[in-house]
């Protein structure tokens, strides 16, 4: 039987229906729109800015691989990419398995210490890591973009698995030591294989963060060395007024992101706000 | 829901903690970085377990030169590449220095500049102007419309989840090219306007003096009210419904309910949402590169595009790092603040 009140809290959830769905649709939109126009040529966005696409056509895709060289920011961001999110998520494994496993003198300083890198902005690093890398001989290497994002990475990967080994059952690593297991060994085949689904939360957000990296690349790297962010804010030329194949160019950029944010959204959330110093 | 308690919640540390399965030295712990620690009592129930077994792992997991090992290969990194760095920056706000020159010393002479500057001040004002949009906008906003809401669980939930905070992971590049497109003069923006009879609106709005800044600010917005009501949304489902129940009871109205249940029960979220907008709206520099550069004039000129500016476009290192450093002391400073606030409320929990 309906009464008042299931009534009211029938139309309170199809009101909580419409409120959402309206403002996803706000969220989505503008990706939509910016889909639809890479496929679009100039003269027809200029006609129709809403409508769909008239047909799938490539030839943005192609030009903005070709001609606006995304091809080799692509190539960049990979090579990058790849290199830090597996270097510091292994250095961050090992860290966050001293820092949760054991207690030493000092272990609290020197978190504090990794927490500082945690929340300063690159701003505060930036002028210094130019001067150094000249001084090392790697400015205009892939290195110069490299090593400044593995120890920034470190810094929240540190505490991201610091955070997942200290919520390891002990019993086990207990019966390991009692059979003789080093502490490598712990690591390595007791707590690894536990650690799967927070390592594999680490390695998706870091390879969020560094695909994204803009204002580090921005200062550090010049012409072919510059990643997709970077490639597509200073594109030059004719492209500039090209909206077209600037989209095209933007849709290679999300894409890997939306795929992986698809399939891994709650590692996406739960690591983005727990870190919630990291910027 | 008990799984989404754990997962949305971990800031709250309400995940449930069973003394026996964990180690003994977490036990001491503060909780640096806001994650969970185990209730006073079950530190006592363990304590004298935990000293047995304390002896037996140190002894047989080694001695304590092992944790700093495990540590070293990437704090050496960090060291090179971030701590160092830090100090020089430090360093170098004392020194007028153009980044390739010889450096002076001149004590605090940038931060005196500083302090006379009036770009520096129109800077700040603009960050806190990005502020309103990016934190206070999104979160009041969100709570409205959470509020709103049901209670209950809706299905479908993920889904929504999943879309509103898409921008949360997109390039702020992206963002900015979709929103640069959108506000041409003969972009989509202007053309509703048309279409809608507000052809006087018309303007190429990130090149107008006046609304330049409510332009990116607006992107700001629609950049965050996806985090807000993310975090809102989960938090409303973890209040007990009991307690609405007995404020109804003593007869509250639905604004009292908000004050008094919905408000409270949503602190965490609402703190946690404060820390990630206030921060990026300090931060904002990708957004506003590709939207504007700052301008026109300085009418979108932010703290960090100010660095940028200062010390690779017209090389003055010295008084980029000064500026650098005073935006690195209120972030940091804020973020211990809000540390401070959450350390202090576990303990009182």
């Amino acid at each position: 039987m309906l009464n008042i009140t299931t009534i009211r809290q029938h139309s309170r959830t199809w009101f909580s229906y419409v409120l959402l769905s309206f403002f996803l649709l706000i969220a989505l939109l503008p990706f939509v729109g910016i889909v639809f126009t890479a496929f679009k040529t100039t003269a027809e966005l200029s006609a129709s800015p809403f409508a769909p696409p008239a047909s799938l056509n490539f030839d943005n895709f192609v030009e903005a691989w070709n001609g606006a060289r995304f091809s080799t920011y692509f190539q960049s961001s990979v090579i990058v990419v790849v290199p830090v999110v597996i270097i510091s998520s292994i250095l961050a494994t090992m860290s966050g398995f001293g820092f949760g496993m054991f207690r030493f003198p000092g272990d609290n300083i020197l978190l504090l210490i990794i927490l500082l890198g945690l929340m300063v902005p690159f701003e505060a690093v930036i002028i210094p890591l130019w001067q150094l890398m000249d001084d090392l001989g790697l400015r205009n290497t892939y290195w110069a973009l490299i090593l400044p994002q593995i120890a920034l990475s470190f810094a929240f990967g540190t505490f991201w698995m610091r955070a997942n080994f200290k919520n390891m059952p002990r019993e086990l690593i207990d019966a390991a030591v009692v059979d003789g297991c080093t502490t490598w060994g712990v690591l390595w085949r007791i707590l690894f294989p536990l650690s799967r689904p927070a390592l594999l939360s680490l390695v998706v957000l870091l390879f969020m963060w560094t695909w994204n990296e803009f204002f580090l690349v921005l200062v550090l790297a010049s012409g072919d060395l510059r990643t997709l962010p970077v490639g597509l804010a200073l594109l030059r030329g004719r492209y500039t007024t090209d909206i077209p194949v600037m989209a095209a160019g933007s849709i290679m950029l999300f894409l890997p992101v939306l795929i992986l944010y698809i399939f891994f959204q709650r590692s996406f959330i739960r690591g983005m706000v727990s870190g919630a110093l990291k910027g | 829901m008990s799984h989404l308690r754990n997962l949305w919640q971990p800031w709250t540390r309400r995940i449930k903690l069973d003394s026996k399965d964990r180690l003994p030295y977490a036990v001491q712990d503060e909780g640096v970085g806001g994650l969970p620690t185990p209730s006073p009592s079950s530190q006592t129930q363990a304590a004298g377990r935990v000293a047995a077994i304390d002896q037996r792992f140190w002894r047989a997991l080694g001695r304590w030169g092992q944790p700093y090992l495990f540590i070293l290969p990437g704090f050496l990194i960090y060291l090179v590449f971030v701590l160092i760095p830090i100090i020089s920056t430090v360093r170098y706000s004392f020194f007028d220095w153009t980044g390739f020159s010889e450096a002076t010393f001149i004590g605090f002479d940038n931060y005196i500049e500083l302090a006379n500057d009036r770009d520096f001040w129109r800077a700040i004002g603009n960050n806190a102007f990005f502020v309103v949009f990016y934190t206070i906008i999104p979160i009041i906003f969100a709570l409205f419309l959470t509020s709103l809401m049901t209670r209950g669980k809706l299905r479908g939930m993920a889904f929504f989840r999943t879309g509103l905070f898409i921008p949360q992971v997109m390039s702020m590049v992206v963002v900015g090219i979709i929103w640069r497109w959108l506000f041409t003069i003969d972009g989509p923006i202007n053309q509703l306007l048309t279409l809608v009879g507000l052809e006087s609106w018309v303007r190429p709005w990130l090149g107008d003096f006046t609304f330049a800044r409510y332009a990116v600010g607006a992107v700001g917005s629609w950049v965050q009210y996806g985090l807000a009501m993310v975090l809102f949304l989960a938090g409303i489902q973890a209040i007990d419904e009991e307690l609405y129940d007995a404020a109804k009871v003593f007869g509250a109205n639905a604004l009292q309910q908000f004050r008094y249940v919905t408000l409270p029960g949503l602190r965490q979220q609402i703190i946690v949402a404060f820390v990630l907008t206030f921060i990026a709206a300090l931060r904002v520099f990708d957004l506003v590169f590709v939207l504007t550069r700052g301008g026109p004039g300085k009418e979108t000129w932010v703290t960090s595009y100010m660095v940028y500016e200062e010390t690779f476009r017209f090389n003055r290192a010295g008084y980029g790092a000064a500026i650098a450093v005073t935006m690195a002391l209120v972030i940091v400073t804020v973020s211990a603040v809000v540390f401070w606030v959450q350390s202090r409320d576990d303990r009182n929990a």
